[in-house]
């Protein structure tokens, strides 16, 4: 121990050059501001800027976001530098910069939402979802051929890509070995990277070849969307049998596991949950593709449920010809347009929440 | 791969698979009942391991004597863990390892060209460093783990049979016999290290490798280890990698020490003798200085 004076008052010792503290204390005690503060300041200024936006006449969503931050910034900040440390008056300025940073982030996803159920409804009735648009060149009608034909598609377009990801990521992750699994890797990575319209071309083409031109089928897009799946499937699952410990499959070959016994009784119960979860993700990823599904299953006003004869039609494609080809009454056309956009949302934010809850329910600790 | 044909004979090699597939036959076939048993004896020759070019251990020969606590000590990094994984060929799951020499179980070298790994790690089990239960299985699935991943047709009160059995071998029993379909994950970490020991004996195994079983555990949980490697040392052939002097110099008969030749160079065998010796009067410098705490 040095004898120095200073020593005897060890708050002393840490006391910040730059303290200004004008409520007096101790060097240690400072945040003299409540907890509330950044909310409160937030708060007045979206008060004030909204009378600004109401008293000129100019009322937009975007502008109260801008004008709020614009005051909230500069006033949290000096309000906080008169009673608190420079540290912490700089801390709550980068809070609000981040929180306003947020709000860009989510504002065009909330924005796209909001138009989406607005517009919508409109078109919802019962009949959108119990009667196809056979026959109907003007209001009424409905999209149920749309709906099945998008479960149906994506169906199978799941049943094909599932098993074929799932091997393929056991194969790079639990047996391949040098040059074959680096190519088979950067063959995935390209594949991710295919426009959905080349997806669709190819099944086209491949179709073509044994049934000849002008073929439209459900399971030719079905063939497409899974061209599109397989690579995020393979990905998404390579990633959650990563993250299955080692010490794991260790202890089962300690046990005298054969390997291939390892993989399918310790390392994919382990990881099922995830692998869900992957190929969840996956299906909300391609069921709303249009592109590929408008060259290989063509568009069709009736109910279709055979993938293997005729064609089908789906959501995105339905939604996209009541706009380019609206009936005698526009409007209700445009309306089923949107309701059909909104019923995709729905269908994929269910997917998404299920995946999420069969994660939490059925997921393993794996620390 | 493994470069051991100039070490084994053909026929040496065909019958040591025979007299491996006669065993695991052997050991499918005994049930609840205990039934007499005699561990074996492992002796390891000129072994050398690698990692890649890494050359880990240099010239390994040690004989490891059947019903006996043989404990591996000696500086981190010096090749226990690898010679101690090299006795069940877990040594070759690591991408680019390599074994060159001759482990054998009671006259038959495991590493024989037509000697199937997973035969041999069916007779020379396993305990992790970290325990390591399986998260998807409740503690009876745990234990029984081995054998129904491994053998068919085994009756249901044949298995609740082995698992009690494995469980008290394990000291665990009166600890879990409440909660048997629970996940195993639940337990403490000292629980969770005795249930991966039970999970180890539930297959009978000849040998038991243990790598810094208890470098996990609190010294209750260390002592009740301890305790039970004494008692499972008059059924199996045990070896123990430690870091702890006084584990080994408390829990062993016997004791090798291991040590770099230089810092960069490989690890070999420094001298090995019975554990009373080693930590009184060994008989090379090098030893005396590491298990004084002087290090050499």
């Amino acid at each position: 121990m040095a004898d120095t004076p200073r020593d005897e008052n060890p708050a002393a010792a840490f006391e910040p050059d730059d303290q200004i503290n004008p409520l007096g204390g101790g060097a240690v005690a400072s945040g003299t501001l409540p907890s509330w503060f950044l909310e409160a300041v937030v708060g007045g200024a979206a008060l004030l800027a909204l009378a600004i936006l109401l008293v000129t006449g100019s009322f937009t969503i975007v502008l109260l976001f801008i004008l709020t931050f614009a005051v909230a910034l500069p006033t949290a900040y000096i309000l906080s530098r008169l009673t608190e440390t420079r540290r912490q008056a700089f801390d709550r300025l980068m809070t609000l910069s981040i929180v306003a940073a947020f709000g860009v982030a989510v504002a065009p996803l909330i924005s796209l939402l909001y138009e989406v159920v607005k517009r919508g409804v409109k078109g919802l009735d019962v009949a959108f979802f119990t009667e196809s648009a056979r026959g109907v060149i003007g209001a009424g009608g409905g999209a149920q051929h749309a709906i099945i034909g998008t479960l149906v598609i994506t169906g199978v377009a799941t049943l094909i890509s599932v098993p074929i990801g799932i091997m393929a990521a056991i194969y790079l992750n639990e047996y391949g070995t040098g040059r074959l699994r680096r190519a088979l890797t950067f063959f995935v990575d390209v594949m991710t990277g295919i426009p959905s319209i080349v997806a669709g071309l190819f099944a086209y083409a491949l179709f073509a070849i044994f049934l000849g031109p002008g073929i439209r089928l459900g399971i030719i897009g079905s063939v497409a969307l899974t061209v599109l799946m397989i690579p995020i499937v393979i990905r998404s699952a390579e990633e959650i049998l990563k993250i299955v410990p080692n010490h794991l499959r260790e202890a089962a070959y300690a046990l005298g596991t054969p390997k291939w016994k390892v993989v399918t009784r310790i390392v994919l119960p382990t990881a099922l949950a995830g692998l869900v979860t992957g190929v969840m993700l996956a299906v909300a990823r391609v069921i709303g593709e249009t592109a590929p599904l408008l060259v290989t299953t063509g568009v069709i006003d009736s109910v279709n449920t055979d993938p293997f004869s005729g064609r089908m039609q789906n959501l995105a494609v339905y939604a996209y010809s009541e706009y380019k080809d609206p009936g005698v009454d526009v409007q209700a056309s445009y309306d089923k347009a949107w309701a059909a956009a909104l019923t995709l949302i729905v269908i994929v934010m269910v997917l998404s929440l299920l995946a999420r809850w069969i994660y939490r329910r059925f997921g393993t600790d794996l620390r | 791969m493994h470069d051991t044909a100039d070490t084994s004979t053909e026929t040496g090699s065909t019958a040591v698979a025979t007299d491996l597939a006669r065993t695991t036959e052997a050991a499918k076939g005994r049930g609840a009942a205990t039934v007499e048993r005699m561990a074996k004896r492992c002796s390891v020759k000129d072994v050398n391991l690698y990692y890649g070019d890494l050359h880990a251990v240099k010239d390994v020969s040690m004989t490891i004597e059947p019903n006996q606590v043989t404990a591996l000590i000696g500086s981190s990094g010096c090749g226990k863990t690898t010679v101690l994984r090299s006795l069940n060929r877990m040594h070759e799951l690591t991408p680019g390892a390599r074994v060159e020499g001759e482990v054998t179980l009671d006259g038959q070298n495991i590493y024989a060209p037509n000697v199937d790994p997973v035969e041999v790690r069916r007779l020379v089990g396993m305990v992790f460093q970290a325990p390591n239960p399986f998260p998807t299985m409740s503690v009876a699935e745990n234990v029984a783990a081995g054998l129904t991943l491994n053998r068919k047709g085994i009756s249901k009160s044949e298995k609740a049979d082995i698992v009690e059995r494995s469980l008290r071998g394990a000291h665990l029993w009166e600890e879990v016999k409440d909660r048997l379909d629970r996940q195993g994950s639940g337990l403490s970490g000292g629980q969770q290290q005795r249930l991966c020991i039970a999970r180890a004996i539930a297959v009978e195994p000849e040998v038991l490798l243990m790598d810094e079983p208890c470098s996990a555990l609190d010294p209750v949980a260390t002592l009740a280890i301890e305790d039970l490697i004494e008692d499972l040392k008059s059924r199996y052939t045990i070896v123990i990698v430690t870091h702890n002097m006084q584990q080994a110099a408390r829990a062993s008969d016997v004791t090798a020490f291991f040590n770099l030749e230089a810092a960069g160079k490989p690890g070999r065998l420094v001298e090995m003798d019975a554990t009373d010796k080693m930590f009184t009067t060994p008989s090379k410098k090098e030893t005396e200085d590491y298990v004084s705490g002087r290090f050499g």
